[in-house]
């Protein structure tokens, strides 16, 4: 039974140099939408201190992406970043991890998710202001109770278990 | 507290008290404060803690990525320490629960339907499972008495339930809601807004609802009707103790084969034995058969109160498909209580279907911002890369998504077992959970994921996709210690009290027979407030 928990240290640099060249890939940054990327300064920072019952998986996750990606990364040689890949071959290696339904990689797109969507310009971006809910609240409108009334009128739907009707 | 010296052994022992409660959740909060009134001196054990409404997540920056971490509905990935772990491996359903004042309520959506009248009839009506030993009508007033204290939000008048009065009015369809509703009325299916505790307008000392959205991982305006807010106000004011902290390793039975107390750790970890008169179990339907089974003696070898063997067994978890679909407009998201109405359309037995009983289908609103990328993202729906972006904007508050809330009938190998490795911080075994769909569920779960998608695309929404069990466990811990007549088929009888041990009761949801195609709070806490006033009105004869 996994438990989701995990105490190990921080990320090495060399997995936190792949983290960062796949969250870049995860999501981009887009010049159109007016958003930056995961591997933004900002985000990425975010994402790190946030890891917490994820770090482990998170770990796995890229110790299969050097796996995919080949033997030398896999190796362990702390000078070998997957970031120095060809563009190519590391772009298929981080399709090939992402397209896995593997509980590893979900909780990766997890870690990622939960922080670059509740970055401040990533919010505006989305025409929302980045404020907690609480206390402020929100708006909800009440729509639309006329209709209603066509189920108001329905004969009863429930069985009554006193009428006797058993069978 | 004393530190008497428990005669068998040397750990400390504390005065004894009439009534031990443990638990401090839906049930237990319940039964202490209607016992409070008979003057009894009423301690609960609560191996969690009290939590401060700004602790919840809505406060923070941070309150979506929260559910996913220390609010999180699994105690396996929660792990706070006041957890216990479940192994929950060979269950295609996983345990949602939550250990603190509060219990489970913390952590639901208010979703607050009674059971049906048929729910309580199954074997007279539709030939399956058991009767329950009693019946709607018996719990009708407890239902009005509960409605009353929680302050149940609803519409009267709905022609899928007996007549009752919600205490509060409805809360809004919003855009959501009308989206439904229109296509409800299309396919000429019921629906009603749903009967949610949560106060739309102020009440009993709690602020009305301000559209936080964030139902489930507690309430920061306190307009959710948690029973720490409710109940518990009401039992400690009439002078009952509650102790947080302390978790029940074992309740202990002398000579005569009645309850005397339990054993259990302090807040410091120190083993202590807690004597009463009557033990009240409130674990919920795993931790109570967990205690139970951790309960076994020289007398019990089986287990305490388990002469029939059914302690643990018959385990009922509510499987809930959820269909999502997504409309071009943008709807309500998360802005607002999570759940709008219900459908009864297929509520009950229809003869022509290939499967018996049914279902409740549950209209929720959408996700937020993080919420809508996380869940997209596990569906398959949200790509990574260059489309991301595109995509995610076709998804965010346009989601309709419907729940499909199955009952599931009791089978015995479906059952709450202790784990022969796993066990707890204080080092007691941990529960296993071993539970499989049975034939019918799925033909259910099939049906009610037609009918939605029809809903949905009735209600102009595409990109329909569904999720069996991936997404959706709801908590709902049911069955494994039921109510009957027969002690050899049953472990409480009529009114919650044990066969085996005539001062052990139980209130929690183990004792339920069936499980209905409803969200079950409601009608545990009902339940709670008619063995409580069994027991008042018993008193003189409570243990012949």
């Amino acid at each position: 039974m996994s438990t989701g928990l995990t105490s190990d240290p921080a990320l090495s640099a060399a997995e936190l140099r792949d983290l960062r060249c796949l969250a870049g890939f995860m999501v981009p940054a887009d010049v159109g939408y007016g958003v930056p990327g995961a591997d933004d300064d900002i985000i990425f920072a975010d994402i790190i201190r946030s890891l917490g019952r994820d770090a482990q998986a998170v770990r796995d996750a890229l110790q299969m992406l050097r796996e995919i990606a080949g033997e030398g990364l896999a190796s362990g040689d702390p000078n070998s970043a997957f970031d120095r890949l060809d563009t190519g071959k590391a772009e298929t290696a981080m399709l090939t991890l992402l397209s896995r339904d593997d509980s590893v990689v979900k909780a990766l797109g997890r870690a990622v998710l939960q922080c670059y969507y509740r970055d401040d310009r990533v919010l505006h971006g989305l025409g929302i202001e980045p404020v907690a809910p609480f206390p402020r609240g929100r708006v909800l409108e009440q729509g639309d109770w006329s209709l209603l009334d066509v189920v108001r009128g329905r004969p009863q739907l429930w069985r009554d278990d006193r009428e006797g009707d058993v069978t | 507290m004393s530190s008497l010296a428990d005669p068998n052994s040397d750990r400390p022992t504390d005065d004894i008290v009439d009534v031990l409660i443990i638990g401090a959740g839906a049930s237990g909060a319940v039964v202490a404060a209607s016992l409070a009134e008979t003057r009894m001196k009423i301690l609960c054990l609560e191996q969690g803690d009290w939590i401060k409404s700004t602790e919840f997540p809505a406060h923070g920056r941070d309150w979506e990525a929260r559910r996913y971490a220390d609010f999180d509905i699994s105690p396996n990935r929660r792990g706070r320490d006041t957890d216990y772990p479940v192994n929950d491996d060979n269950s295609i359903m996983k345990i949602a629960n939550f250990n603190g004042v509060g219990g489970g309520t913390i952590l639901f959506t208010a979703h607050y339907p009674r059971m049906h009248p048929s729910d309580f009839r199954v074997r007279t009506l539709d030939r399956v499972a058991d009767d329950w030993p009693i019946d709607y009508w018996t719990l009708e007033p407890y239902f009005a008495e509960n409605d009353r204290v929680t302050g149940v939000a609803g519409l009267a008048g709905d022609p899928a339930y007996p007549p009752h009065e919600p205490t509060l009015p409805p809360v809004p369809l919003g855009k959501t809601g009308t989206r439904y509703a229109q296509a409800m009325n299309q396919l000429g299916w019921h629906w009603w807004p749903s009967d949610i505790s949560i106060a739309t307008t102020d009440y009993n000392g709690r602020a009305r609802c301000i559209n936080l959205g964030q139902c489930t991982p507690g309430c920061a305006q306190g307009a959710k009707a948690s029973v720490d807010i409710t109940y518990w106000p009401q039992a400690l004011r009439a002078g009952v103790e509650l102790r947080t902290r302390c978790r029940v390793r074992e309740i202990t039975t002398n000579e005569h084969g009645m309850a005397a107390g339990v054993v259990y750790y302090d807040p410091h970890g120190v083993e202590r034995f807690q004597p009463a008169e009557m033990v009240i179990l409130a674990g919920n339907g795993i931790g109570t058969p967990r205690l139970l089974l951790n309960s076994a003696s020289a007398r019990f070898p089986d287990g305490l109160a388990n002469s029939s063997g059914l302690v643990g067994r018959n385990l009922m978890l509510h499987p809930w498909p959820q269909v999502f679909g997504y409309v071009e407009d943008e709807v309500d998201g998360d802005r607002g209580p999570q759940t709008v109405m219900w459908s009864k359309e297929f509520y009950e037995t229809d003869p022509s279907r290939d499967f018996v009983r049914g279902y409740t289908l549950q209209f929720a609103r959408g996700g937020g911002p993080v919420g809508e990328a996380v869940t997209s993202m596990i569906a398959g729906r949200l790509p990574w890369g260059k489309d991301h972006h595109r995509i995610y904007r076709t998804l965010l508050y346009r989601r309709l998504v419907i729940g499909v809330a199955c009952e599931d009938l009791p089978e015995e190998h479906n059952r709450v077992t202790l784990d022969p490795v796993l066990k707890d911080s204080h080092g007691i075994p941990a529960p296993r959970v071993d539970y499989t769909l049975s034939e019918n569920t799925r033909r259910m779960m099939e049906h009610g994921i037609a009918r939605s998608s029809e809903i949905l695309e009735t209600a102009g929404a595409k990109n329909i996709s569904c999720s069996r069990t991936l997404l959706n466990y709801p908590g709902h811990l049911l069955g494994t210690a039921r109510m009957g007549l027969d002690p050899r088929r049953s472990v409480v009888n009529e009114w919650g009290r044990c066969h085996d041990v005539k001062n052990l009761f139980i209130v929690d949801g183990s004792i339920w027979v069936t499980s209905g195609g409803v969200n079950p709070t409601c009608t545990i806490q009902a339940l709670a407030l008619y063995i409580a006033d069994n027991i008042k009105r018993r008193l003189a004869t409570l243990f012949d």
